[in-house]
């Protein structure tokens, strides 16, 4: 980390900035010098139609993919250099497309694993079960109890995750991801497979983490979900930002309505 | 979870019972050996275990752990005199350090590259035990481990063998346990359900995958040590890649991710040559259909295959008006 990473962040004041990233696969440019960044405390919206490159977004911004070029400061630092635990560590934390809860665990234990990064016993910790241990083991379920409790699903604690409703395993993937006390929350179609009812809890759970001071970053397919909660959103549109503003920007931006919404 | 406490008591209990009936009450010293090396199969089958059901990785290489215990302790007891307890420690510790260093690269890589490295690490391994023969012996041998003593109890005797073996089994059995109910456990078993999401919630799962194969190298080379001083003489036909095809094997039969899997599967394969005297020439022909079947018919091992069995026909009387 150099002292100018430190300046420029400081400058611009903001959690996430993401610098001019391309990412490629094989000939096809996934993500084309994307560049924006997001203030603390918001809720941005991440709208545009499939293959616009979104959940490649996600990727860089966890460290799962490697950008090409271009680059990614959470907080200030340059997150290329650091591995995808060490970013959760920073504060970074996602949850999936399609659910990928840890299925024969229970969902009690999942939210645990969310600690992973929080907590530090290891293999002797294991072993021996030292005082420090044991605390730290019932720190942490006490925890994860709150949070089961914080998002609704304090009934099914014991109960293996792949046995819950698909609705319930959405939710419980947010669980998991606040379970790493992240400053940003990368949420990638939370309402996919949803009802109306359950989408609209979904909407009062973001609000809720919002007020909890978690900034939120959302892929969604639901117009009304992603403007309704959003108080920023970015439009991607085949691997381009093609603009960004507030919700009302958005739906009145000409060019968005001729790219995208117009389609739909 | 009380609940759990309570039946992970009961199955304790219960096998330490079984243990304690088999040694003092045998008294066929070769039903006390076969027990004996059930034991120490056992041991090996626990640690690959781990890896294999947990972490998701194939070693095709561990009897060279295996025999890097055995020939630690007998070189240093028996050709430096050295106390076997210290040799253990040694003997642990090599293993440990070159699972380490054999693990590094492999495990950084994605897929079963740990089970092509430790495949060629196993050959090596064996060579060496085979041509480096001042030390080891060479092929024919290694003779003159000494049996082991612990201050005015010794372990001459078949059953002062197979407790001591049996207590070594039950701590093992015990440390896994804790393990898989840690921090530790929980990030090794998210492994096991994906990779990928174990991964982007935080999980380190290289450093994890390598402690973990460190470890089941380590009790590998603990089983070497019991079976070295059990047997009093090693030689390099016992940790050749058959000897590992013969303990992924057991794994498999009793159930990857399953701790009471190893045993029964540790107790079936040593068994099943016993059993099979006359064909001795196609004990592997036998293995390998056994895992064929297997993995063909019940893919989670026999005891979880059976268990699955069971439940699923309970269910279906269950639901019977």
């Amino acid at each position: 980390m150099t002292i100018q990473d430190h300046d420029d962040s400081r400058a611009s004041g903001s959690l996430l900035e993401v610098r001019e990233l391309t990412k490629r696969f094989g000939g096809v440019v996934a993500q084309d010098k994307i560049s924006f960044s997001i203030e603390p405390g918001i809720v941005c919206g991440l709208i545009g139609p499939n293959g616009a490159g979104k959940t490649t977004l996600f990727n860089m911004i966890t460290g799962i993919y490697q950008p090409d070029a271009g680059q990614v400061l959470f907080n200030g630092k340059d997150t290329r250099k650091m591995a995808v635990h060490q970013i959760v560590g920073a504060g970074i934390a996602r949850t999936f497309q399609h659910v990928e809860l840890f299925g024969s665990m229970t969902l009690l234990e999942n939210v645990l694993v969310g600690m992973h990064v929080r907590t530090r016993a290891g293999f002797w910790g294991a072993v021996t079960r030292l005082p420090w241990v044991k605390t730290e083991e019932q720190e942490a379920r006490k925890k994860a109890l709150q949070l089961l409790d914080f998002t609704g699903l304090s009934d099914w604690a014991d109960k293996p995750a792949g046995d819950l409703p698909v609705g319930r395993q959405k939710t419980a993937e947010i669980a998991r991801a606040l379970a790493s006390d992240p400053r940003l929350l990368l949420l990638d179609e939370p309402a996919a497979g949803l009802n109306a009812v359950e989408t609209e809890q979904l909407g009062r759970l973001i609000a809720q983490v919002k007020d909890r001071g978690v900034t939120m970053m959302l892929v969604e397919h639901d117009m009304s979900l992603a403007m309704g909660i959003s108080d920023n959103v970015i439009v991607l549109d085949q691997g381009k930002k093609l603009a960004q503003g507030t919700p009302r920007e958005i739906q009145n931006n000409e060019t968005v309505m001729a790219a995208y919404l117009g389609q739909g | 979870m009380a609940q759990n406490t309570k039946k992970l008591w009961i199955e304790h209990s219960l096998f330490l019972a079984v243990v304690l009936v088999a040694g003092l009450f045998l008294e066929n010293a070769y039903y006390l050996q076969i027990l004996t090396f059930i034991g120490i199969n056992t041991l090996l089958a626990l640690g690959l275990n781990m890896l294999m059901g947990y972490a998701g990785q194939v070693s095709l290489g561990h009897a060279a752990f295996y025999g890097i215990g055995a020939y630690t302790t007998a070189i240093l007891s028996g050709t430096f005199g050295i106390s076997p307890w210290l040799a253990l420690v040694a003997a642990t510790g090599a293993a440990v350090f070159i699972a380490f260093v054999v693990g590094l690269p492999t495990l950084k890589l994605s897929g079963y590259y740990l089970g092509m490295g430790t495949l060629g690490f196993g050959m090596i391994v064996n060579i060496l035990f085979r041509e480096w023969a001042p030390v080891t012996g060479g092929a024919s041998g290694f003779v003159g481990i000494p049996p082991l003593a612990a201050g005015p109890v010794n372990f001459m005797s078949g059953r002062a063998y197979f407790f001591l073996v049996w207590g070594v089994v039950l701590a093992a059995i015990l440390i896994c346990r804790r393990i898989l109910a840690s921090r530790m456990g929980r990030a090794l078993r998210s492994i096991h359900d994906g990779e990928n999401a174990s991964l982007a919630v935080g999980v380190n799962t290289h450093a994890l995958k390598l402690q973990i194969f460190m470890f089941s190298a380590g009790l590998g080379a603990v089983a070497g040590f019991l079976y070295a001083h059990f047997v009093l003489f090693i030689s390099p036909g016992s940790f050749g890649f058959m000897a590992s095809v013969k303990m992924v094997t057991m794994v498999v039969i009793g159930g990857m991710a399953s701790v009471w899997g190893a045993l029964f599967g540790a107790a079936l394969l040593t068994l099943l040559p016993e059993v099979l005297h006359g064909f001795a020439e196609y004990e592997m022909v036998v293995f390998g259909l056994i895992l064929m079947g297997v993995m063909i018919f019940l893919p989670q091992g026999l005891t979880k295959g059976f268990m699955d069995l069971i439940s699923k026909r309970r269910r279906r009387d269950h639901s019977r008006p």
